[in-house]
C-alpha cells in the first residue's frame, strides 16, 4: 500500500525543473496527477535528422517537437517550457569526431560527461572525440540548463540512444559495403569489423554511406550493456582543463569585444528600494565614465530592479565611480527585515503548533504516551552562493538584436525575460553560453543578465557588467534560513513519534500562505519511515529577502537537523546510533514502487552500513575524539557519511577524515564525479564552520570573504570515497553528497563533547575549525 | 593619466592613458585583455588574482599597476615556457583532473609555482601553509595538494 504520508507526488517532479518548483505546485501537480488531458511532461514528437555534412559525412541530430508547457509550473517568470533533451554528433569524413555539449558548464563536468554517454554508444575512442559547446538553440537541443543535478537523469537514456543510432547506421553502412548480415559486423572504437574476415572499415570511411541511410527509431536501437562499457566510469579529465590552466578566455568575465564598455549597477541596499534621484552629474564627470542612469526596472526581482547603472571605459574606472555615487532611495517598500528579530519570533512560536501541513498517525498521542521525550530547537542561517566568478555578463544591442555572452544556468530562459523586462522580441535575442565560475544555483536566476541588457539598450557598444563582491554578497538569492521545533517519542527505545514546527518565510505582501523560494518542507525529507507517527507542523514569517535555490535545496539544510535529532532520539534511547538509524529504515522496500523520487530503504541500508564499515564504525577512539554519521538521500542520489574530528580543549575542531559511501547506479566519470563529492565535503565544512548572511534593517551585514568565510585548503580532510556498483540509473552529482556532512560532523563534535550543536554555523556555539 | 612600461610575459607593453591609480589586475584584464588573472574579491583575500613579480607571487588587485612600473610580471598566460611545454604545475593540474568550475585555479596554479620556486619539494604542511590564502568555492583542494606533489618530484620549480 502506498504510504500516505511519503506519497511522491509532493516531490519536485523529476521532469520538472526541480530547481524552480514552487509551494503552489503542491496543488497544482496534484491537480495534474488527476487530469489526464494535462499528459506526461515529455516530448510529443521527436525525430531524428539527418544531413550530409559539406565535403562528405554524416551529421546526425534530433529535431524536436514542442513539448507540453510547463503546466504544473506557476511561475511564469523562473519554469518556462521544455523540450526532451537531445544531442547532436558530427561525424567528418576525415575521421573527426565532433560531439556538441548542450548544457552550461558551471563546474560539474557535464561539458565532459553527457558527451561521454554519446562517445561510449556510438564506440569511438574518446581520444578522437573533440566536444564543442553548442549554442542555445531549444528546437535542435532541448532543455538547455543546468541544475538539481538534473542534467544526467534527463539526458541518461536519450544521450545513449543517439550515439547508438550513429553506431547501429554506420555498421549497417559497413554490411552493406561488405555484402554481409549486419550480424557479422560488430562496432569497434571507431571501426566496424567484419567478424568473419576480420576487415575493418573506419567510421571515417562509412560516414558518407551512413548518411544516405534511413534512420531507425531510436527505440528500435540495441544499447550496450553495462559490461561493454570502454569509457563511462572511467577517470576522464574535463576537457576544457588544457584552456583552464593556461588562463585562455572561457568565462564570462573573459569576454571582451571591440569598442566594450564597463559597467556596474548599483542597487538599493534595502532590498525593493527604488532610485529616486542621484548624483548623475557628477558621476558623469569622474574619469573614464562615459554615462550613468536610472533605470526604474520592473520591480520583478527575478529581472530587473531598480538602480544605477555607471558605464565607464574600464571596470576600474567604473568600480571607482561607484564610491563617489550618492543616491536618494524610496524605501517605501523596502525590505526592514532583521535576522535577529525572527530568531527571537521563531524561539517564541516554535514551542507552540502551528499550521499542521502533513501527519500521518498521531504524534501528539505518541508524545503523550512515550516513556521519554527529547525537545530541540534547531536554527540554520541564510547563506550566499558567493560564487568565485561575481555575477557578471556582456550583451551588444545592435541591428535590433540584443546579443548576449551570458554565465548562466538557465540560458533558455533569458529570451523570455528580456522580453517581460524590456519589450524585446525573443526572437531578437542571441545568447551565447559561456563557461561559469561557479553554479551552485545562483546562476539559475538571471538578473545580472536582464541588468546589462538594460544598460545596453541605452548604449551604442557593447557593455560588460561585472558586479563587485560585495555586490554579490548583497543582492544574492539565498538559501533561506530556518527554524525547527522537534518533539520526539520513545517507547521502549523505539522512536514512536516526531513533531516538527517549521518556522520558515512567505513573501511579504502575499497572500502568506506559501513559503519562500527554497524554503519549503515536505514528508519526503524526513527519510524515516518505520516512525508511524509524524506530525508537520509549518509557520511563515513574512520577509522580502530574496531567496532562492542553494546547491541540494532544501535538503543543503533540514538534512542536518533531521541527521541531527536522529542522533539525539538515540543516545536518548541509550541504543547505538548506526543500528537505530538503520532501525529507521525497516525493511529494504521501495517506498513507492517504480517512482525514483521515492525513497528505497534497502539502497539506504546499503550505503549506511558500507559507510560504517569503513568508517570503522564501533571502534574505540581517544580522548576528544568523536565519530559521526549521518544518511540523506537527495536528487536520486544515495549518501551515507562517517566524519571523525578530533576537539581541543578551546573547541577548536579538526576534522579528521569523512568517509562517503554512495549509491548513484552507475558513476559515469570516475574523475568528475569524485571532484563533485569531493567539493560537497569542503562545502559543507564552509557552511557549518562559519557562514551566515545575517540582515539589519533589510540590509545585508556580510560584505566579503573576511566575514563570509570560505573553508581553505588546511581544514580539508581526508576524504575516502565508495561507490557501490548498482543496476540502477545514474544520477547528477553536483548535490546529493552536501546534505549529509554537517549532520555527519556534528554528530562527531557530540560524541568527542557531549556538545551537542543546534545552531548553524557552529561558531555562534563557540567551536571553530 | 599616465603612461607606464611594464615587462609581461617577457615582452615589453606601455599602457597608456591609464589611471595609475588601476590595480594591476584591471590593467591586465581590461587594457592588455590578458584574462586569465581573475577577480574574485579586490581585497586580497581570495588568490584569484595571483600573478607574479620578480618571481613573487603578489595578489594583483590590491596593486598599483604605478608600484610596478618597469618590473617583470608573469601571469597564468606566460607560465608555461613555451606553446608546446607547459609548466610542470599545469601538466599536473590536467593530470589530476583538479579544476572544477576552474575560475580559482589559474591563481592557485600561480601561486604554487612560487611555493616550488623557494621549496622545491613541500611537505603537506608546507603546502597548506603556502596556499592558504587562495579560495576555491569549488573545493578542490585534495586535488591542488596532490597535483603540487606531483609537479614537485618532476622538477616543478624549474
Ligand atoms: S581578487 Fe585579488 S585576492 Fe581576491
Ligand atoms: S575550481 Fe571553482 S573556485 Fe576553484
Amino acid at each position: 500500500m502506498k504510504n500516505q504520508f511519503y506519497r511522491s507526488d509532493l516531490i519536485p517532479d523529476i521532469d520538472m525543473p526541480a530547481e524552480f518548483v514552487h509551494w503552489e505546485n503542491r496543488m497544482d501537480v496534484e491537480k495534474a496527477a488527476n487530469d489526464s488531458s494535462s499528459g506526461p511532461f515529455i516530448p510529443r514528437r521527436q525525430f531524428l535528422k539527418l544531413s550530409g555534412l559539406a565535403g562528405g559525412g554524416l551529421v546526425l541530430a534530433f529535431s524536436l517537437g514542442r513539448g507540453p508547457k510547463a503546466a504544473a509550473s506557476p511561475d511564469k517568470q523562473a519554469s518556462g517550457e521544455y523540450f526532451a533533451p537531445n544531442a547532436f554528433i558530427q561525424i567528418a569524413k576525415d575521421g573527426a569526431i565532433v560531439i556538441a555539449a548542450k548544457n552550461p558548464e558551471v563546474g560539474q563536468g557535464v561539458k565532459t560527461f553527457l558527451p561521454m554517454i554519446i562517445a561510449e554508444e556510438l564506440e569511438v575512442p574518446w581520444e578522437s572525440v573533440t566536444v564543442k559547446q553548442s549554442e542555445i538553440d531549444l528546437e535542435r537541443f532541448g532543455r538547455q540548463s543546468a541544475g538539481g543535478s538534473q542534467s544526467t537523469p534527463r539526458n541518461w537514456d536519450l544521450l545513449r540512444q543517439t550515439g547508438a543510432v550513429a553506431r547501429t547506421m554506420l555498421v549497417t553502412a559497413a554490411a552493406q559495403t561488405w555484402g554481409v548480415s549486419e550480424s557479422q559486423c560488430k562496432a569497434d572504437q571507431g571501426y566496424v569489423v567484419n567478424r568473419s574476415t576480420g576487415k575493418r572499415l573506419a567510421y571515417a570511411e562509412l560516414a558518407s554511406a551512413a548518411a544516405a541511410l534511413p534512420i531507425p527509431e531510436k527505440d528500435s536501437v540495441k544499447l550496450k550493456d553495462r559490461s561493454e562499457y570502454k569509457l563511462l566510469g572511467k577517470f576522464i579529465p574535463g576537457v576544457d582543463n588544457r584552456a583552464l590552466v593556461t588562463g585562455q578566455p572561457l568565462f564570462g568575465i573573459d569576454q571582451k569585444l571591440p569598442g566594450m564598455l564597463y559597467a556596474v549597477y548599483v542597487k538599493c541596499p534595502n532590498f525593493g528600494g527604488v532610485a529616486k534621484q542621484a548624483n548623475l552629474d557628477v558621476i558623469r564627470k569622474r574619469p573614464g565614465v562615459v554615462d550613468a542612469f536610472i533605470i526604474e526596472g520592473n520591480g520583478n526581482e527575478l529581472e530587473l530592479m531598480s538602480g544605477v547603472a555607471i558605464v565607464a571605459k574600464s571596470t576600474h574606472q567604473a568600480f571607482q565611480a561607484e564610491k563617489a555615487l550618492r543616491v536618494i532611495w524610496d524605501k517605501s517598500n523596502a525590505s526592514d527585515n532583521s535576522w535577529e528579530a525572527y530568531k527571537a519570533e521563531a524561539l517564541s512560536i516554535g514551542p507552540k503548533a502551528g499550521q499542521i501541513s502533513d501527519e500521518m498517525g498521531d504524534a501528539e498521542a505518541a508524545l503523550a504516551q512515550a516513556d521519554q521525550t527529547v525537545e530541540s530547537f534547531y536554527t540554520y542561517p541564510f547563506l550566499s552562493h558567493a560564487n568565485l566568478e561575481p555575477q557578471n555578463c556582456t550583451a551588444w544591442f545592435h541591428d535590433g538584436k540584443m546579443e548576449i555572452w551570458a554565465p548562466s544556468q538557465t540560458p533558455q530562459n533569458v529570451a523570455r525575460m528580456i522580453n517581460s523586462a524590456l519589450d524585446i522580441d525573443p526572437s531578437d535575442v542571441v545568447i551565447h553560453q559561456l563557461r561559469i565560475g561557479g553554479g551552485f544555483g545562483r546562476r539559475l536566476m538571471n538578473d545580472f543578465v536582464v541588468e546589462v541588457c538594460a544598460i545596453a539598450k541605452e548604449i551604442e557598444a557593447p557593455v560588460k557588467l561585472t558586479w563587485t563582491r560585495e555586490a554579490d554578497m548583497a543582492h544574492d538569492f539565498y538559501r533561506p534560513g530556518g527554524f525547527h521545533h522537534l518533539k520526539g517519542a520513545l517507547s521502549q527505545g523505539r522512536w514512536t513519534g516526531l513533531l516538527d514546527h517549521f518556522v520558515s518565510f512567505t513573501p511579504e505582501g502575499g497572500d502568506g500562505k506559501r513559503p519562500v523560494r527554497g524554503g519549503n518542507l515536505s514528508p519526503d525529507l524526513f527519510q524515516f519511515p518505520e516512525i508511524p507517527n509524524l506530525r508537520l507542523d509549518q509557520t511563515f514569517l513574512p520577509s522580502r529577502v530574496p531567496t532562492g535555490f542553494w546547491r541540494a535545496p532544501r535538503s543543503c539544510a533540514v538534512a542536518w537537523v533531521f541527521q541531527s535529532f536522529a542522533n539525539e532520539m538515540a543516545v536518548a534511547a541509550g541504543r547505538d546510533h548506526l543500528e537505530f538509524l538503520l532501525e529507521q529504515f525497516g525493511e529494504p522496500r521501495w517506498l513507492e514502487e517504480g517512482e525514483r523520487r521515492a525513497l528505497h530503504t534497502g539502497r539506504a541500508i546499503d550505503v549506511v552500513e558500507l559507510a560504517a564499515k569503513k568508517g570503522d564504525w564501533g571502534n574505540p577512539m581517544s580522548q576528544g575524539q568523536g565519530r559521526g554519521l549521518a544518511f540523506y538521500f537527495s536528487h536520486l542520489g544515495y549518501f551515507a557519511q562517517v566524519a571523525e574530528v578530533t576537539v581541543d580543549a578551546s573547541n577548536r575542531v579538526k576534522i579528521d577524515r569523512v568517509v562517503v559511501a554512495a549509491d548513484v547506479g552507475l558513476l559515469l566519470n570516475k574523475s568528475g564525479g569524485e571532484n563533485q563529492v569531493e567539493g560537497s565535503v569542503v562545502d559543507g565544512i564552509s557552511t557549518l564552520a562559519g557562514q551566515e548572511i545575517t540582515f539589519e534593517d533589510g540590509e545585508v551585514l556580510e560584505t566579503n570573504f573576511d566575514d563570509y568565510p570560505l573553508s581553505r585548503m588546511a581544514s580539508t580532510p581526508k576524504i575516502e570515497m565508495h561507490w557501490l556498483t548498482t543496476d540502477w540509473s545514474p544520477t547528477g552529482l553536483g548535490e546529493p553528497a552536501f546534505p549529509p556532512v554537517a549532520g555527519a560532523v556534528c554528530n562527531a563534535i557530540f560524541d568527542a563533547t557531549g556538545h551537542r550543536i543546534r545552531t548553524m554555523p557552529i561558531s555562534k556555539e563557540g567551536f571553530h575549525i | 593619466m599616465a603612461t607606464i612600461q611594464l615587462k609581461v610575459n617577457q615582452e615589453g607593453r606601455e599602457l597608456r592613458d591609464i589611471d595609475p591609480a588601476t590595480p594591476l589586475l584591471w590593467a591586465l584584464r581590461d587594457h592588455l585583455g590578458l584574462v586569465g588573472t581573475k577577480y574574485g574579491c579586490g581585497k586580497g583575500l581570495c588568490g584569484a588574482c595571483t600573478v607574479h613579480i620578480n618571481g613573487a607571487a603578489i595578489r594583483s588587485c590590491s596593486m598599483p599597476v604605478s608600484s610596478v612600473a618597469g618590473q617583470s610580471v608573469t601571469t597564468i598566460e606566460g607560465l608555461a615556457p613555451d606553446r608546446q611545454n607547459l609548466h610542470p604545475l599545469q601538466e599536473a593540474w590536467m593530470e589530476h583532473d583538479v579544476p572544477q568550475c576552474g575560475y580559482c585555479q589559474a591563481g592557485q596554479i600561480m601561486n604554487a609555482a612560487a611555493l616550488l620556486q623557494s621549496t622545491p619539494s613541500p611537505s603537506d604542511e608546507e603546502i597548506d601553509n603556502a596556499m592558504s590564502g587562495n579560495l576555491c568555492r569549488c573545493g578542490t583542494y585534495t586535488r591542488i595538494r596532490a597535483a603540487i606533489h606531483t609537479a614537485a618530484g618532476k622538477g616543478g620549480a624549474s
